[in-house]
């Protein structure tokens, strides 16, 4: 077991699994400069730890995130130049992490706290937790990959509504459109997503890293070339210790123990 | 074959693989570098067993600029007498097809390497770049006009003024690339690919390449380019840019 306290975000790891903790509870968890500096670093050391094979990010307190602290943002603020320089970073490497990142979303998820969680591998949701886009509350429009994300994940009229509707998602909202891949009520929550958590550490993560890589191109790309990047993927993965592991658990009869290798 | 100190010549069956060995400066390139390079390539060109010669990079890259350090001195005057593009030159002439396998950074004259070549194959996290107008230089081996004849004007031009990288996508968007793979299929696709290439009949190959090579005629637009590179080494930003980038610092400059 590994802890480190930062500024703002806790840094754990254990089991196979690195949690990264939203720990701005007194400001819902909102983004700061250092916060998203601290979550790029989290995720760097996630992804160099050769023990790590999933990673959670979930929030301290009542909420998962509340978005862009509103107390940095006035008239001088240049809304395109805090994106690119803090934003971008922090939501690219979720995107390039190879291993599986699960958003654990213990509570309310608003604005940039919202693409945070669309830009997971997989959402798991608290039931009395809720999810909501909030930027056109304030004349803005949603941002950090989410105009990207949401209409992939649940489809454009769906999309549009929840960024344009305000309408706020439950868990079980979130669950039935698709969105959330687990609700837990608040008993059960902690164990639960630990669980999950173990579950998914335990698979082929090598295989996974691929899937990830390769599975969002097929939203837009042609026919051809996703044949090609499988072809690819799959002779890479087709190569991994992991396969080999797979096919000799397969004939023996018995469950396979997948390293990620 | 001949001893090499930065490079490593191999063969596998009729293919001809030349490494940029030089992993803990990034494969940057400099003049013992280019000189081998272009032994080896006229080696193989000569060698009746080979068909297709393979370009690539030992380590984190492929080719990661120049030797800034070697540079840096230089006078107009000086580069004027040592001739140090005479070896690129000669590059051109090769016969073969050449194919550069790129992963890492391809950036300066690790770029005009790239492009030198007549087909790239890159691996999906590459980055491709001409930086040189920030150190208060430009590029001289054939940079502006190489890349100006695959991606236009308009586009090079962007690229080449803001010095910043673009990515495998880009670089295969605009036709830089033949091929993008997985970057832990890059040597296997390369060979692949070059496999394919040496069963053509190596007559059809060699006229086609000479003709094509022919549209580009680019010879005076890379002797303009050449002299322009030698004339940026009377300028005090060439020395102030170069300068800055060995103390990592951001350059100031005036336009002189």
């Amino acid at each position: 077991m590994h802890l480190e306290e930062m500024e703002t975000i806790r840094y754990e790891r254990a089991d196979g699994i690195a949690t990264i903790t939203l720990n701005r509870p007194q400001a819902f968890n909102a983004f700061t400069p250092t916060m998203n500096q601290e979550i790029i670093k989290a995720l760097k050391d996630a992804t160099k730890d050769a023990a790590v094979r999933a990673i959670v990010i979930t929030g301290q307190g009542r909420a998962f995130c509340a978005g862009e602290d509103l107390g940095g943002v006035d008239d001088e603020t240049d809304h395109a130049a805090f994106l690119r320089e803090r934003y971008h970073p922090m939501m690219r490497l979720i995107k390039e992490t190879p291993k599986p990142i699960i958003a654990a979303i213990n509570g309310t998820a608003a604005g940039a706290g919202m693409s945070l969680a669309l830009a997971a591998d997989f959402r798991l949701v608290k039931a009395d937790a809720k999810l909501i886009s909030a930027f056109m509350n304030i004349g803005l429009i949603p941002d950090s990959g989410f105009l990207y994300e949401l209409p992939r994940l649940v489809g454009y009229a769906k999309a549009l509504e929840i960024a344009v509707l305000g309408e706020s998602l439950s868990g079980q909202d979130a669950y039935d459109i698709g969105l959330a891949t687990e609700v837990f009520s608040a008993d059960e929550w902690e164990e639960k997503v630990q669980s999950f958590s173990h579950a998914l550490a335990q698979k082929p993560t090598k295989a996974f890293s691929l899937i990830k890589r390769y599975m969002m191109d097929g939203m837009h790309e042609a026919y051809e070339v996703m044949l090609e990047k499988e072809a690819q993927a799959q002779r890479i993965a087709g190569k991994s210790a992991d396969h080999t592991e797979g096919l000799q658990a397969f004939k023996e009869k018995r469950e396979a123990q997948f390293t990620g290798q | 074959m001949a001893e090499h100190r930065l490079i490593k010549a191999l063969v596998t069956e009729d293919i001809g693989v030349i490494e940029l060995h030089r992993p803990d400066r990034l494969n940057a390139l400099n003049r013992q570098m280019v000189a081998e390079i272009r032994e080896q390539a006229e080696a193989f060109d000569q060698d009746e067993t080979i068909r297709i010669i393979v370009l690539k990079g030992a380590g984190r890259s492929f080719a990661a600029g120049a030797d800034i350090g070697e540079m840096m001195t230089e006078t107009p005057l000086s580069m004027e007498i040592a001739d140090p593009f005479a070896d690129w030159d000669r590059l051109r002439q090769i016969k073969k097809p050449l194919i550069a396998s790129v992963h890492g950074f391809v950036l300066g004259g690790g770029f005009e390497l790239a492009l030198h070549c007549d087909l790239i194959i890159a691996a999906e996290t590459t980055e491709f770049g001409f930086p040189e107008i920030k150190l208060g230089v430009m590029p001289g081996a054939g940079g502006t006009q190489l890349l100006t004849h695959v991606m236009g004007r308009r586009k090079a031009l962007e690229w080449l003024l803001l010095g910043t990288s673009m990515t495998a996508q880009e670089a295969h968007h605009f036709g830089i690339v033949n091929r993008t793979v997985a970057d832990e299929m890059l040597e296997e696709e390369t060979m692949r690919f070059a496999q394919a290439l040496a069963k053509q009949p190596p007559l059809s190959v060699r006229f086609i390449k000479e003709a094509v090579h022919r549209v580009e005629n680019i010879e005076d637009g890379l002797l303009l380019e050449r002299k322009n590179f030698y004339l940026l080494f009377n300028s005090a930003d060439q020395t102030e840019g170069m300068q800055a980038f060995l103390d990592k610092r951001p350059p100031s400059f005036k336009g002189e």
